[in-house]
């Protein structure tokens, strides 16, 4: 037609067969263009081979990782608390009084390399409209991030600016940011880790899904306006390995506007609490591609769309890069005829754009016009959820062998231990994050009752919903992560990421339900990454059946390389949990005089990938610590019955850096020291890392009753908090003041 | 429960709404939900403006939000002697309706920053601040971007001079203000501007402390006395 003569239509593609198309730019092999083509019955119009190319992107499809990740769902143990499993935008957990809650870790790495800002930004962003399209508040944020050597130039680029862009992005929604990690290691030079988890809260009766059934509803675009950001960022941006090119690919990035998110958070919850939406979705990766298609899919199969309706920022943008923008702030919800004026209504109130771009059918097939032209026509199930699935050739690495046999026994070990506890205090990984975490909002909404520095960030639920009543109960989420861990063993590593993201929820004296995760590896094609994949992913989907919590969603991101070289094997654990009354919540810190100190669980003399290992011989050999998930299990029902009965004053988890950490931030959270006197071998006490082991202060009188619910588990009683420094009795002692000054120190140094 | 009804005003990107609210319930007083769009007080005795980051500030932090509808209402209102606090983004607001003299700026090390920070209460005879002791230190936590305190000179002496500055910061000054100003008031001490955030410590559970109650519960006292 005239007004725009180069369009690629249905019927064109009919009519010039062999036409040459741009998959293999557009990331696609020819097996799957094929594949296409047998779909389809023809050559695919240029919109469809942009829909399918972004749809069966690794980023989308999880076409590399699929194989392995039914593991959760084939091992996943009973639970009563599931009410949304994988596969949606988020899963969501029942926590009692009629509440629930969903949430989700997703990864932005590669954007955050190449536009620090921006793509940490965005992915606070992308995370949050998951969060809300499954119906619920957002109310908290927490940040996974990891970074070369801290003191590398290239670091004090990326980590500033990421920082400034979760800060900036998340602050301006209103969202406490309550925990997370930040991690340097040389592995991340090159590709930094920036992995964001949101949470949110719904009532169970009230949760909403990605489908539109019915048809004749409406299909109605809201939010920011298209323009051409991030075209092909999906496929190209997160599924390429970095080179020398990547300097060129900055404008893929996508720019974030935090007013407008918040805004359409608002908008969203009127239009929920009005119940005028049938389904909804956000738009994340490939845009309206993946909306329409993942809608339509779930739905009664089929949707026509007019996508010359959607409102442009930019008004040369062609069809395909409509399809393929990765515009910001963006959703898409279908709504019944009747309900569309009220839906409108409240947009109007919010200043919202919204448009009716389509309507739902019954015809199995989502087809597109463009000013009257059909120019998609294919079934939507082809690209949303039958994409290529690869099992991927995988192999043990050949210098596996050689790696564990390098043990961390023989290291020399230090003379001066009161050194080497400050060295370590004072390291990168193990010193005061405050320099990040002071530039996040941790108070709005007025709900957090445990933020960093506690083993994990805790919410009070008190939201405004209707139907709602008044609740005691609190939510506790922690992450967790080491990559040297499962370097050394992806199966043992990915377990013990979980293993300590289950502890510091236990720690705050909540009850572990749920978890997410998001897997963070080099590349698939790799047949070493793909076994350390496999391992974790293996690992991870046993420990969650052992410990009775299933996992309910998340994320896989792949090509975490530089050139040929992989990052470290990251698995990024979350654990949520619930609390039944959340003021009988343990505090980190020894805020009060007179408390026993106690050891729980038992030492080993264990060093392999051990921060110790790390810090004072750049020793990356032997086995990790082993996993002990029956202990682990005991040792959490443990502090949930002790913090039920208000018996203890503090408690802090024992992990990287192990008791001689603990202490030390136990006593720099709180405002008293204490006297310990150590049982064993100083050095091994001290800094090994075993697992299923925690520090606790027992309220004076409580001891016995502690004793009684601790039958079963190893205690050891180090000493009593008091005093103004650590005091470690016939070795050292270290004013609390050193102690601060060495771990506040190190982060300002570098990056002020 | 008093039958006080305390104005919380909510303009699009406004954030610590609901927890000034929460304050508000928490000192007994009823809070009274007012909309940017909407040029009415609804007869409220008091107004909070509240943090956030209204109209998304990316001109200039409470700039835009000056010329909202409800503010055509306060303006006069305030002038009149009507009870206003401005916390942080409302203590911008306030600035740049000329409620208050001075101005909040970019801070001093250019980041956002969120602490538990200790304050000096210098007046306690404004509308807001009634309830505290003369000199009384508390902790409140800050968070802001821009909340460095400028004026220029003849007005930051003629705030010292006549006992204007409501509250300083102890120990490590946030932001870089002049004179660690935290908050200011007007001539007829009815108008206050506040960078921390006394909504945010109200409870024990979620708080450093419950120092900033009192805040709201003397606004009340006023109310019902007078």
């Amino acid at each position: 037609m005239s007004s725009a003569p180069h369009i690629d239509s249905v019927s064109r593609a009919a009519e010039t067969p062999d036409e040459r198309q741009p998959y293999a730019e557009l990331g696609m092999k020819t097996d799957e263009y094929v594949r296409v083509k047998h779909i389809l019955g023809r050559r695919p119009t240029s919109c469809e081979l942009a829909i399918y190319s972004v749809m069966w992107s690794e980023h989308c499809s999880y076409k590399s990782s699929k194989v392995h990740l039914r593991q959760f769902g084939t091992k996943a143990p009973e639970s009563d608390a599931l009410l949304v499993g994988m596969g949606e935008n988020a899963g969501v957990v029942d926590v009692g009084d009629g509440w629930a809650v969903t949430f989700k870790i997703e990864s932005h790495n590669h954007p955050s390399y190449v536009e620090p800002y921006q793509g940490a930004a965005t992915g606070v962003g992308g995370i949050v409209r998951d969060i809300m399209s499954m119906g619920a508040r957002p109310v908290a944020v927490m940040d996974s991030l990891r970074f070369g050597p801290a003191d590398a130039p290239d670091t004090r680029r990326v980590l500033p600016g990421v920082v400034a862009g979760i800060g900036g992005y998340g602050n301006s929604l209103g969202l406490p940011n309550i925990g997370g990690e930040v991690v340097f290691d040389e592995s991340y030079l090159g590709n930094p880790l920036v992995n964001a988890l949101c949470l949110g809260v719904l009532r169970k009766d009230q949760i909403k899904l990605a489908t539109a059934p019915g048809p004749g509803n409406k299909v109605v675009l809201f939010g920011n306006r298209t323009g051409p950001d991030g075209i092909g960022g999906a496929s190209v941006l997160a599924s390429a390995t970095f080179d020398e090119e990547s300097q060129a690919k900055r404008p893929s990035v996508q720019v974030g506007d935090p007013f407008t998110e918040k805004v359409l958070i608002e908008c969203c919850l009127e239009l929920f609490a009005a119940d005028v939406v049938v389904g909804i979705q956000d738009l994340g990766a490939a845009g309206v591609s993946c909306a329409t298609t993942e809608l339509a899919a779930k739905g009664t199969g089929g949707m026509d769309v007019r996508l010359d309706l959607v409102p442009l920022r930019d008004e040369t943008l062609r069809p395909e890069e409509i399809l393929m923008s990765e515009s910001q702030e963006r959703m898409m919800a279908v709504v019944t005829p009747e309900d569309v004026d009220r839906f409108m209504e409240i947009c109007a109130k919010w200043d919202m754009p919204a448009t009716v771009i389509g309507e739902v059918t019954d015809t199995g097939r989502l087809r597109m016009t463009w000013h009257g032209e059909l120019i998609v026509d294919i079934p939507p199930g082809t690209a949303a959820d039958e994409g290529p699935v690869y099992d991927r050739p995988y192999s043990r690495p050949l210098d596996q062998d050689e790696l564990q046999r390098r043990d961390p026994a023989g290291l020399p070990r230090p003379d001066d231990l009161r050194a080497e506890l400050l060295r370590l205090l004072g390291s990168p990984n193990l010193a005061s994050k405050e320099w990040v975490t002071a530039q996040y909002d941790r108070y709005v909404r007025g709900n957090t009752v445990l933020a960093t520095p506690a083993d994990a960030g805790l919410l009070r639920i008190d939201e405004v919903m209707p139907g709602a009543e008044p609740s005691t109960r609190g939510v506790a989420i922690s992450t967790d992560g080491n990559g040297r861990y499962t370097r050394l063993d992806p199966y043992a590593g990915a377990q013990l990421a979980l293993a300590e993201a289950y502890r510091n929820v236990a720690a705050v004296g909540a009850r572990p339900l749920a978890v997410t995760n998001c897997l963070n590896f080099g590349s698939p094609e790799d047949p070493e990454v793909m076994w350390q994949f496999a391992e974790a992913v293996r690992g991870l989907a046993d420990a969650c059946q052992t410990l009775g919590v299933p996992v309910t969603g998340g994320n896989v991101s792949f090509y975490n390389q530089t050139g040929s070289t992989a990052i470290l094997p990251t698995p990024v654990v979350g654990v949520l949990g619930v609390i039944d009354d959340v003021t009988n919540r343990v505090r980190p810190g020894f805020t009060e005089e007179g408390a026993t100190v106690l050891l729980l669980g038992e030492t080993r003399e264990e060093f392999g990938g051990s921060e110790w290992a790390h810090v004072a011989h750049g020793h990356l050999g032997g086995l990790p610590p082993a996993v002990d998930l029956a202990a682990e299990r005991r040792l959490a029902e443990l502090m949930a019955a002790a913090a039920a009965e208000g018996l203890l004053l503090a408690s802090h988890d024992l992990s990287d850096g192990g008791l001689a950490i603990a202490l030390a931030e136990s006593c720099l959270t709180g405002r008293y020291g204490c006297r310990v006197t150590l049982p064993a071998d100083p050095f091994v006490t001290l800094f090994s890392e075993s697992t299923a082991r925690m520090l606790v202060a027992v309220k004076p009188g409580a001891e016995s009753r502690f004793a009684e619910l601790a039958a079963g588990i190893a205690v050891t009683e180090l000493g009593r908090t008091g005093g103004d420094a650590l005091v470690i009795e016939d070795l050292f002692e270290i004013s609390i003041t050193e102690l601060r000054e060495t771990h506040t120190s190190t982060l300002p140094a570098i990056f002020d | 429960m008093s039958t006080a009804r305390v104005g919380v005003i909510t303009f699009p990107g406004s954030l610590d709404d609901r927890d000034a609210a929460r304050a508000v319930r928490l000192a007994e007083a009823r809070a009274v939900p007012l909309w940017h769009a909407d040029p009415d007080l609804h007869g409220v005795d008091a107004v909070i403006l509240p943090g956030g980051f209204s109209y998304g500030d990316y001109l200039r932090a409470g700039a835009i939000a000056r010329f909202a509808p409800v503010m055509q209402e306060l303006i006069p209102a305030a002038r009149a002697g009507l009870p206003v606090l401005g916390i942080c983004n409302g203590f911008q607001v306030l600035c740049e309706s000329h409620l208050l003299p001075g101005a909040l700026i970019r801070n001093e090390n250019l980041h956002f920053g969120c602490h538990d920070q200790r304050l000096r209460v210098e007046n306690t005879e404004t509308a807001w601040t009634s309830e505290y002791s003369p000199g009384q230190e508390v902790v409140i936590p800050v968070k802001n971007g821009e909340g460095r305190y400028v004026a220029d000179a003849a007005t930051l002496s003629e705030l010292e001079r006549e006992g204007r500055v409501v509250a300083r910061y102890l120990g490590v000054n946030p932001n870089g203000s002049m004179n660690d100003i935290a908050g200011v008031t007007n001539e007829a001490g009815n108008v206050v501007g506040l960078m921390p955030h006394p909504e945010h410590a109200i409870e024990e559970l979620t708080g450093p402390g419950t120092d900033g109650l009192p805040f709201f519960t003397s606004v009340l006292k006023r109310l019902v006395n007078a």
